[in-house]
């Protein structure tokens, strides 16, 4: 078992050294009144700097990444992170810029977050485009507050959003917290929004479908022009959850589709590192109807030189402190101007191949439930291992022996026991293959030995852990008294 | 360039494999009216063409290590220790995703759980999530998570608290049915006259920042205490590195803390990404938003840790969720959780120490120069508002300052029309005794 960072603390044991005040010292008494003052220090570990090195060194062992690991999570995009885009974000005059120096001493990254915004524009097709919210979730919650303001301001009270039953969790979840109401709309038969469906819920309360395309089964949707045209006879807007860019690069844009707004995540089809959940990046784009009510401040070019415009009279205002995530900007920036157009194409292409590929490889294994020509990722449906009582859950905790980090599983919704499964561009057809192979041998052994798989895994640090009792005795802390279970080694 | 790997036999065979003869076969979904006919993106570069670019738009930017910065306002500038950038830059940290497969992911979550414990101990808190994207987000994540708990419509909040959190508040709950309010601070700090006779039981919560965004301390006891009377939350806004010195949040009896936590080890990067903090009391540990690490245990007994309390979750709840977030900023809990353990607790006062030192140079000597005096009478931590009394302008007096690698303060009449002569000073561990003497040799010059 690994030992937790506080349980190798030794009182009194220093690392990091600041230097002296240089200045004049003034005690503490002349600085802050006695009442401010903490009377109980933090109880922070105290170690050595090899102590934190090797803790830190060693728990990164105990995770699956990019890096070491094929880990083909389904709209997720885990492609390969160029390390050259982390290497420039932390040059010095990237990172330690502060948010309100002069513009005059920002003008490279003032035009570097101008030219994201032409490179986005142009490869989605939008009009313009917000680099603030600094992840997915926040970029829906960002389109739909300027679907609100866009109504609003057209004296209409709209307060229903359409979303399809694959939808993202995320959707929903913004959709209600920006105020609106939802209205699920059922998949037909393969997979897509049912046009007679959606022409049946369309009413003058609706202020805008929420479609995610190519949607979460991978699938394109095929009358996306007839879906948008029919949203905008009845005054409602489309927004497009970008999740799933990936599969569009250099292929098609939203913008020719009919899309009012969508966000990106760039983490996902930008290449940025998902930094073990974050942080990513979600720009907003925009038809030109509705860039007045795009978040301010907006970066503005005048003559040679850039600067930041806080004007907005009809901006539905901040979502950051400052401008987004710049960090992940930067290397979304460099991602972009290394594809280039061909690259992006090629991208595109790769993504769509190996997904397929992969597809084709275990179709005589699992059942494809929407069988249309996928795009960058599929679902396939592990509902015929229930015969043997293993369940999705097991499949996955068994390929992590393997050395597979696990599908997306259990999601979509509209599948049962579903694997949902994109393996992205970057990886080879060897790899594709062993995995291939690997879900073929698991479903070998669900026949012959399920026990093994329910118990799964038996070669990762810990086995199965016990997900019940996390939550129904929360310990989402540790304090001083609490006694380590079972000291054995992991 | 690009980073697939596919040889064109690899193309060919995989083709075959898939049953079609061509990769447009594959695109055939797509209806042609969409297809994408044009890319006017530049063709792509190498690696040593891109690091030329890039060097050519690093080339027009000055970093707070070339000029001395006394910019403060959220976003102060802080010593990184070395082991931070070089653990935080492996690849297994860098480049898995939300750990969905706890058993392939304990170092992330026993990471999350060893930073969740850390941010307690700092805020004095019971109970801390993942993270969130930054700052003001995870305030306007308090402000709904207190209007959900309370069911009432009011929210009071300084206007002392940083203008752009109080805009971004405003962006979230403005699709809630609720009126947010301000609390004036004619004295630099909350007025707890109109405080009182602003609370009533329709009060969710009352929202103050400490040290608010004069620099000036709040008196957080009673404003927390009054809300309290009415059943309102008590909600601060606070900085980490201060809470070396000054009382965190829990002694204080806030029920929600929140923080930007991108000074505990992260580059301050333009603004981004930063490091929202959320904590709280035990009471609201099922409602608040986020991922939360858990510590139980495995089949065979080991401690073990994963991600719980999922039904307030978006994938799980969807439209009934405690929040949308998703992604959180985990490369970020990391840093602080590194920088934090090898601070500990002496090197972290210390450092607050510093901070409060340095500042209080900076200030005394500005006040020596007889042109500047204080905006406000009230003790600070490492950031302060001057009011300039001679005939320069703040904005003159900066474009001055700049000629001579110098970036003076923070002028903020265009956030406090009725502080026009004001600017914001702050100093913290990085500016040397040398930065400040240049600096006031230079406004000597004026």
């Amino acid at each position: 078992m690994s030992e937790l960072i506080f349980e190798k603390s030794v009182p009194g044991r220093r690392g990091y050294r600041l230097p002296a005040h240089d200045g004049p010292q003034r005690p503490l008494r002349d600085l802050l009144p006695a009442e401010h003052l903490r009377r109980q220090p933090p109880r922070l570990p105290e170690a050595s700097e090899l102590d934190v090195v090797r803790h830190y060194t060693r728990l990164s062992q105990r995770n699956f990444s990019v890096d070491t690991h094929f880990y083909p999570l389904g709209s997720c995009t885990m492609k390969y992170n160029p390390k050259l885009n982390d290497r420039i974000a932390s040059w010095s005059r990237f990172a330690d810029m502060h948010p309100l120096h002069p513009a005059s001493c920002a003008q490279g990254l003032l035009r570097l977050l101008y030219e994201l915004e032409q490179l986005l524009c142009e490869i989605t097709g939008m009009h313009a485009f917000t680099l603030q919210p600094a992840a997915g979730a926040q970029g829906e919650l960002t389109g739909l507050k300027m679907v609100r303001a866009y109504h609003r301001a057209k004296r209409q009270d709209r307060s229903t959003i359409l979303i399809p039953d694959s939808a993202h969790g995320t959707n929903p979840a913004s959709a209600s917290l920006s105020g609106f109401q939802v209205m699920e709309l059922k998949s037909n038969a393969h997979g897509l929004i049912d046009l007679a469906e959606l022409r049946g819920r369309l009413s003058n309360d609706v202020a805008a479908l929420m479609l995610t395309n190519p949607n979460t089964l991978g699938l394109f949707e095929r009358d996306i022009l007839a879906i948008t045209a029919l949203c905008h006879e009845h005054g409602a807007l489309v927004y497009m959850d970008g999740a799933n860019m990936n599969a569009l690069l250099g292929l098609a844009k939203p913008g020719d589709m009919g899309v009012d707004l969508l966000q990106l995540n760039l983490h996902k089809t930008f290449s940025t590192p998902h930094g073990g959940g974050g942080p990513g990046a979600g720009p907003v784009g925009v038809s030109r109807s509705l860039e007045p009510f795009l978040p301010v401040p907006r970066v503005r070019k005048t003559g040679k030189r850039f600067v930041w415009d806080e004007r907005g009279r009809r901006s539905i205002g901040r979502v950051h402190a400052f401008y987004g995530n710049v960090g992940v900007l930067v290397r979304a920036y460099i991602y972009i101007r290394t594809l280039g157009r061909e690259g992006l194409e090629r991208t595109g292409r790769a993504a769509i191949l190996n997904a397929n590929y992969l597809k084709a490889r275990l179709a005589d294994v699992f059942p494809v439930p929407f069988a249309g020509r996928c795009l960058h990722e599929f679902v396939v449906s592990l509902t015929p291992l229930k015969a043997c009582g293993v369940t999705a859950w097991d499949v996955a905790k068994r390929l992590l022996d393997y050395g597979f980090y696990a599908p997306t599983v259990y999601f979509p919704l509209v599948v049962d026991e579903a694997f949902m499964i994109e393996p992205t561009e970057t990886e080879s057809r060897e790899t594709l293959e062993a995995f291939a192979n690997a879900l073929r041998g698991i479903a070998q052994e669900a026949r012959t030995n399920p026990e093994l798989l329910r118990r799964a895994p038996h070669q990762l640090p810990v086995n199965r852990v016990d997900d019940v009792k996390a939550a129904r005795e929360p310990n989402v802390r540790w304090t001083p008294s609490q006694v380590p279970v079972s000291n054995t080694s992991g | 360039m690009d980073y697939t790997p596919h040889t064109d036999a690899d193309i060919q065979d995989m083709l075959q494999t898939i049953g079609v003869g061509s990769p447009e076969d594959l695109l055939a979904e797509i209806p042609q009216e969409v297809r994408c006919r044009s890319l006017n993106v530049p063709a792509g570069l190498s690696e040593t063409e891109v690091l030329t670019l890039c060097e050519q738009l690093a080339a027009s930017n000055r970093s707070m290590h070339e000029f001395a910065s006394f910019l403060g306002f959220g976003a102060a500038h802080h010593a990184i220790p070395t082991i931070v950038d070089a653990l935080s830059a492996r690849g297994e940290w860098l480049t898995p995703y939300t750990p969905y497969q706890a058993e392939a992911s304990q170092g992330t979550l026993q990471m999350i759980y060893e930073f969740q414990t850390m941010i307690c101990e700092l805020m004095g808190m019971e109970v801390a999530n993942a993270s969130l994207y930054d700052g003001a987000s995870a305030l306007a994540e308090a402000a709904t998570l207190a209007l959900r708990v309370t069911g009432r419509r009011r929210l009071l909040i300084g206007e002392t608290v940083h203008p752009h959190y109080r805009q971004v508040v405003s962006t979230y709950v403005s699709g809630f049915p609720c009126v947010v309010q301000e609390l004036p601070a004619a004295s630099g700090v909350a007025d707890l006259e109109a405080l009182s006779a602003a609370l009533n039981d329709d009060v969710a919560a009352v929202i103050l920042q400490q040290p608010n965004v004069f620099g000036c301390l709040e008196p957080m006891e009673q404003a927390v205490a009054a809300a309290h009377q009415v059943g309102a939350l008590g909600v601060a806004s606070v900085s980490p590195i201060s809470l070396g010195l000054l009382q965190p949040p829990g002694a204080y009896g806030a029920d929600i803390a929140t923080a930007e936590g991108r000074s505990l080890g992260s580059p301050v990067a333009y603004g981004g990404p930063g490091l929202g903090l959320l904590t709280t009391t035990q009471a609201l540990l099922r409602k608040i938003p986020g991922r939360i690490a858990g510590c139980t245990v495995d089949q065979s007994g080991r401690r073990s840790f994963t991600l719980t309390l999922q039904t307030r979750e978006q994938h799980i709840r969807r439209e009934k969720a405690t929040s949308n977030v998703c992604t959180n900023e985990g490369w970020l809990c990391l840093r602080a959780t590194i920088f934090l353990s090898f601070l500990g607790p002496e090197g972290f006062r210390e450092l607050a120490q510093l901070n409060a030192q340095k500042a209080h140079e900076l200030h005394s000597r500005l006040v020596e120069l007889g042109f500047m005096k204080p905006l406000f009478d009230q003790p600070f931590f490492h950031e302060f508002a001057m009011r300039c009394l001679n005939d320069h302008t703040v904005e003159e007096i900066n474009r001055k300052l700049l000629r001579q690698g110098l970036i003076g303060g923070l002028p903020i009449g265009r956030w406090y029309p009725h502080h026009p002569d004001a600017s914001l000073w702050c100093a913290t561990e990085t500016i040397a005794q040398t930065d400040i003497d240049r600096l006031i040799d230079a406004l000597k010059r004026l």
